[in-house]
């Protein structure tokens, strides 16, 4: 096999999307369709999806308008609250500025806090998230789930039917068994491609509006990168699964440094990656409240109390991916995951005797220095 | 044959050149490194290298600047290579540098296994030391021979609001030796509180240009409530790191 072209083109046509994305959006809302944004992986999509609207993602990922949002906010807090609320109050980001209805949950303290201030000047639903995993707490979710649809039929003036959701449920399935089958060619040792490859497709995918296409493209790209695997290209390099908070822009900084250092990423333990995409709704049960309310919060984000999920699949990643060190970015000031980090370590080290380093940052590049000698002084260590 | 390799650490504030040949360290240099780092690793790569030197590794922030290297590792792995050659067996070690302070956790044979940076601000480091001695208007040397006549605390965790409780103290006539001891207590305390974070149980090495002042190594002893040991040249335990990283490479290199 000849290795004709470079992989990156492809890629690059995923985060070019995202950059082009304010037309789309804008074309969308001319032929009348509704948008909803959402800010967490616990937002069940299928609802939205199952009344035609289109879901776009909230969660601001860079500096830019945290300047805005700390005349309200208060400093010491995490970035990624700040930044998504100086967007809507900026209106510089096109999905706040399209989203008819935005709908937060109740995860984390800051989000919380911060939606009551969003609904000031936007259209907010707050669905309570229960932070506990219990059958009560799975019940009180699919209520919270019921009640999102009925707040969507009168906020639009539609109906949602059953079959219109199990439709959505089958769809988001479809996405989610690609997305898995694309960042599952990690498991090859050594791995098809670099961190950042496999970022630009997690995070793009979730800017793509029509969901089968995108589904479609997914597959095909992983078919090309199976067509065109080169073992050489990283061969030799440390694997690294990278965990903790949503970093988004500062996700550059982290994985440039991990494969500069001889590292490569070969596992995304984050809100893009496996903690968010691997678990499929059952569509074989009846009641798609219930379906979507046990998949939902059975997402090991650490706003859950206590959290033993993500402890479970850190054991399935460790192994399938061949995990030669774990790497934990917490962003300032995020508190679960801060605290989480002390069993998150303790599990990688002493259960399964893998080398682990925490990190904490944030979304300028103030400690692109501190953060390269940390991940290189790791990855000498390996 | 080359017979010696040489170790560049470029720290913040001083840079440190060690010249190794397979068993001890022949030569070493200390130079300010100003706002020119680059510059002043060359002056030591001048000075040192010669037709003998068959690698050389930089370390240390600056570790990219000089195009001579061979390699350039980073301080961590310098540093724990460095206390193993000048400490022994010891379990890990704690280096308090010009703009940061790091806790090395050694296995039994110099490899790092796990390490904690306080890389944030310049609390617990030797800038603060810097500062405090600019208020105090004392010589570093003078640092141990300062006899404590009242205990002193020193809350502040930021430089800037550790000066202003500095002057305050001095203006409510407080001795100059007192409150010297008092900064070398909250910084020992500080670095102890972050470096017991790791496993260390043993000896603890204790690397930068503070740890040759017996105030400061006693009272980590205390912080830590583990016995601390240093070596005259732990200012140096970077740059010999390196050196000692360097001749593994040269020989290993020879031998392909």
């Amino acid at each position: 096999m000849e290795l004709v072209k470079e992989l990156p083109a492809i890629f690059e046509e995923f985060s070019e999307q995202r950059k082009n994305s304010f037309i789309p959006m804008y074309e969308l809302k001319q032929k009348g369709v509704p948008v909803v944004g959402g800010f967490c992986t616990y937002l069940p999509k299928e609802i939205p999806m199952a009344m035609g609207a289109v879901m776009v993602g909230l969660c601001s990922k860079t500096g830019e308008t945290i300047p805005d949002a700390e005349q309200d906010l208060p400093r010491n807090l995490c970035p990624l609250i700040k930044s998504s609320y100086g967007f809507a109050k900026t209106d510089k980001c096109p999905f706040f500025y399209f989203s008819d209805l935005i709908v937060g949950e109740t995860t984390c303290d800051g989000k919380k806090k911060m939606y009551e201030m969003l609904a000031e000047f936007k259209n907010v639903h707050v669905l309570e998230l229960p932070n506990k995993k219990s059958e009560m707490g799975t019940q009180l979710f699919k209520e919270e789930i019921k009640r999102f649809k009925c707040v969507l039929e009168e906020q639009f003036d539609t109906t949602i039917t059953e079959d219109d959701i199990r439709k959505s449920i089958h769809i988001v399935n479809e996405q989610r068994k690609a997305l898995k089958e694309f960042y599952g060619l990690q498991k090859m040792d050594p791995p098809p491609m670099g961190g950042m490859e496999m970022h630009k497709v997690l995070d793009g995918v979730q800017f793509r509006f029509d969901m089968p296409k995108a589904t479609a493209d997914v597959r095909a790209l992983t078919q090309k990168i199976k067509d065109e695997y080169d073992p050489k290209k990283y061969e030799g390099r440390k694997r690294i699964l990278l965990t903790g908070s949503p970093i988004g822009c500062s996700t550059a900084k982290v994985v440039g440094a991990i494969e500069e250092n001889g590292g490569v990423v070969v596992c995304y333990e984050n809100c893009g990656g496996a903690r968010s995409v691997d678990e499929l709704v059952d569509e074989t049960n009846p009641d798609v409240y219930e379906a979507l309310a046990k998949r939902y919060i059975n997402i090991p984000c650490s706003c859950m109390s206590p959290n033993p999920g993500r402890l479970d699949l850190f054991d399935r990643l460790l192994e399938e991916y061949k995990i030669d060190g774990v790497i934990e970015v917490v962003l300032q000031a995020c508190h679960t995951f801060n605290v989480e980090s002390y069993k998150i370590k303790k599990h990688v080290t002493e259960k399964h005797n893998i080398p682990y380093m925490y990190m904490e940052t944030d979304y300028s590049s103030t400690d692109a220095g501190q953060v390269n000698t940390r991940v290189a002084a790791f990855i000498e260590m390996l | 044959m080359a017979k010696l390799s040489l170790g560049i650490d470029c720290g913040s504030t001083t840079v440190k050149g060690a010249l190794y040949d397979g068993e001890k360290i022949l030569e070493t240099m200390i130079v300010p490194t100003g706002a020119r780092p680059a510059q002043r690793m060359k002056e030591i790569y001048d000075k040192l290298y010669s037709e003998e030197v068959g690698y050389i590794v930089t370390t240390g922030y600056g570790r990219e600047l000089l195009p001579e290297a061979n390699k350039k590792v980073t301080e961590i792995t310098c540093h724990a290579r460095g206390a193993y050659f000048l400490g022994g067996g010891v379990s890990g070690l704690v280096d308090i540098g010009g703009q940061d302070s790091k806790a090395v956790l050694l296995d039994g044979k110099g490899n790092v296994q796990d390490f904690l940076m306080n890389d944030k601000c310049a609390a617990g480091t030797g800038r603060f030391v810097e500062m405090m001695c600019r208020i105090l208007e004392c010589d570093r040397d003078e640092l141990d021979s300062f006899e404590q006549k009242e205990q002193i605390e020193i809350t502040s965790m930021c430089t800037v609001f550790a000066e202003s409780e500095i002057i305050s103290m001095l203006a409510n006539g407080a001795e100059r030796g007192d409150i010297a001891l008092g900064v070398i207590r909250s910084i020992c305390r500080r670095t102890a509180i972050f470096a017991s974070k790791l496993p260390m149980n043993g000896k603890v090495f204790f690397s930068g240009g503070l740890a040759r002042y017996e105030s400061f190594r006693s009272r980590l002893e205390e912080a830590l409530d583990k016995p601390v040991v240093t070596h005259p040249q732990s200012q140096l335990c970077g740059a010999i790191g390196a050196a000692v990283i360097g001749y593994d490479f040269m020989k290993r290199a020879e031998k392909k």
